[in-house]
């Protein structure tokens, strides 16, 4: 097992790096964190959309997380690196296929998440907002959104783990994220699947692991700084 | 100052106002009382068209509100709502929310609004709970929160939607005592409410709703005295001994 470390840790971490292109787990960490960042306002913008007063806002949005909720996330990174290229007339590189499967699948999940938040928090919210003056803009800005939010936070960190994992759907499209070269790996030791892949499930476990434990600390954090409210009366 | 005229809404198949025309005079107090679900509610949603219209018109100083020139948020700013159930800013404190508009519509710089809301707590009896989150207060507390946050619109009028009834009855009076306040200082009015001791001792005038249409209307003295209209007699008799009807269905 140490000898196993010895020999492969470096090819773990960055794959062939320096001399061929980033892989392993700096790549997946790369991927996933790139695909956090930019899901997030993404699926924030559709979730506001999929609650607007505008049809033509609400239907495109409604009918993209319907098509993406009805279809595994391996058939989206199959469309982006094989039918995205036939429309854009470029190739795609693996990793911007796979960041774009995962931004526009999470950004819909998210979406829904976003839209339970808003619509959880009830009308009577907007409606004060609305009744002081602000528009409906203002309102979402800074009346139901940050509620919302904090309200949302354990589903988001549930999707954000998910999409940690996610990444290792790279691996069908020749990806190097790590679990592409833990089976590199494998193929080259082949006496021992057993320690490889135990190795590759602990290194997901403690990077979602860390991910669930530092939202929860920001929960916490949050619910010092402003109590939510416990005088939500049923209407 | 306020003019219905002909006013109809429906939800559905179902007719909530029916030809309601009023008006309100400027520094009028009116209470709108009524069964459950007799359109009271909806009647003063109207003024700030949190509900639409179907047909009819409504006057705010001769202008039409429901017109397409009106501008929506303009509208509002100078309408303080004060709902049920307070619907205060929970993740604001007490000063944050009366600040919020005010600041958020460039009304006012911030330590002039922060300033004129002080003021406007101070009023409410709450400057010590300037800072305090709503979930820190109890609900008459709240309430005159949410009261305070409307005055700091500077508004024209004043619009409550039952703003006693998710009271425990300990903190109905602290309210209402800002509410007559508040009336006392010319403040135009409009409260739909079951309290009818405040009927009778603020009010300028009672207008009693069932199934959307107003069915009387009266100085509250005669009202309370000798109402007309046998629905209103009814709705005061059952209001004053609530358990005679429920003795003789029993």
């Amino acid at each position: 097992m140490l000898e196993l470390f010895d020999t492969y840790w470096l090819y773990f971490l960055v794959g062939q790096y320096p001399k061929g292109p980033l892989g392993g787990l700096t790549l997946t960490l790369l991927l996933a964190a790139l695909a956090l960042v930019l899901a997030l306002p993404f699926g924030l913008l559709l979730g506001i959309a999929r609650v607007s007063p505008y049809r033509a806002l609400r239907w495109p949005v409604t009918a993209l997380v319907f098509v993406v909720r009805g279809t595994p996330l391996l058939m989206v990174v199959f469309w982006a690196y094989f039918f995205l290229p036939t429309l854009t007339g470029k190739k795609t590189d693996q990793f911007g296929t796979m960041l774009i499967a995962l931004v526009v699948f999470d950004g819909a999940y998210l979406a829904e998440i976003v839209r339970a938040g808003i619509l959880g928090l009830g009308k009577g919210q907007m409606e004060a907002a609305r009744s002081v003056g602000l528009g409906y803009a203002q309102a979402m800005r800074r009346v139901v959104l940050p509620q919302a939010l904090r309200h949302m936070l354990p589903s988001l960190v549930n999707q954000f783990v998910s999409t940690i994992k996610e990444t290792s759907l790279g691996y069908i499209i020749g990806l190097t994220e790590v679990s592409f070269i833990a089976s590199q790996i494998n193929v080259q030791v082949f006496t021992k699947p057993a320690e490889v892949y135990l190795v590759l499930g602990l290194t997901y476990f403690i990077l979602c692991f860390g991910l669930s434990r530092f939202a929860f600390w920001l929960e916490a954090r949050s619910q010092q700084r402003a109590r939510p409210a416990n005088q939500r009366v049923a209407a | 100052m306020i003019e219905f005229k002909l006013v109809n809404k429906w939800y559905g198949a179902y007719h909530a106002l029916v030809d309601v025309s009023e008006t309100v005079a400027k520094g009028e107090v009116v209470v709108v009382c009524g069964p459950s679900g007799s359109g009271k509610s909806t009647l003063i949603r109207t003024l700030n068209r949190l509900e639409p219209i179907q047909s009819g018109r409504i006057l705010i100083d001769g202008r039409d509100i429901h017109g397409r020139d009106v501008k929506l948020n303009g509208l509002r700013a100078q309408i303080g709502f004060v709902f049920q159930q307070f619907n205060l800013f929970p993740h604001l404190t007490a000063l944050q929310n009366c600040t919020l508009a005010p600041i958020e519509l460039g009304r006012a710089r911030p330590a002039e609004a922060r300033a004129k809301a002080m003021a406007l707590l101070e009023r409410v009896g709450l400057a010590q709970k300037a800072n305090a989150y709503p979930s820190e207060l109890s609900g008459g507390q709240q309430q005159r929160v949410a009261i305070a946050r409307a005055l700091a619109q500077e508004p024209r009028l004043m619009l409550f939607d039952e703003p006693t009834s998710a009271l425990d009855p300990e903190m109905v009076g602290e309210v209402l005592l800002v509410m007559r306040d508040l009336a006392r200082d010319g403040m135009t009015m409009m409260c739909v409410t079951h309290e009818m001791g405040f009927a009778r001792d603020v009010a300028d005038r009672v207008l009693f709703m069932d199934h959307g249409k107003v069915l009387e209307r009266a100085t509250p003295a005669e009202f309370f005295s000798r109402a007309q209209h046998p629905r209103a007699r009814q709705f005061l008799s059952d209001i004053r001994t609530p358990f005679a009807n429920v003795a003789a269905a029993a």
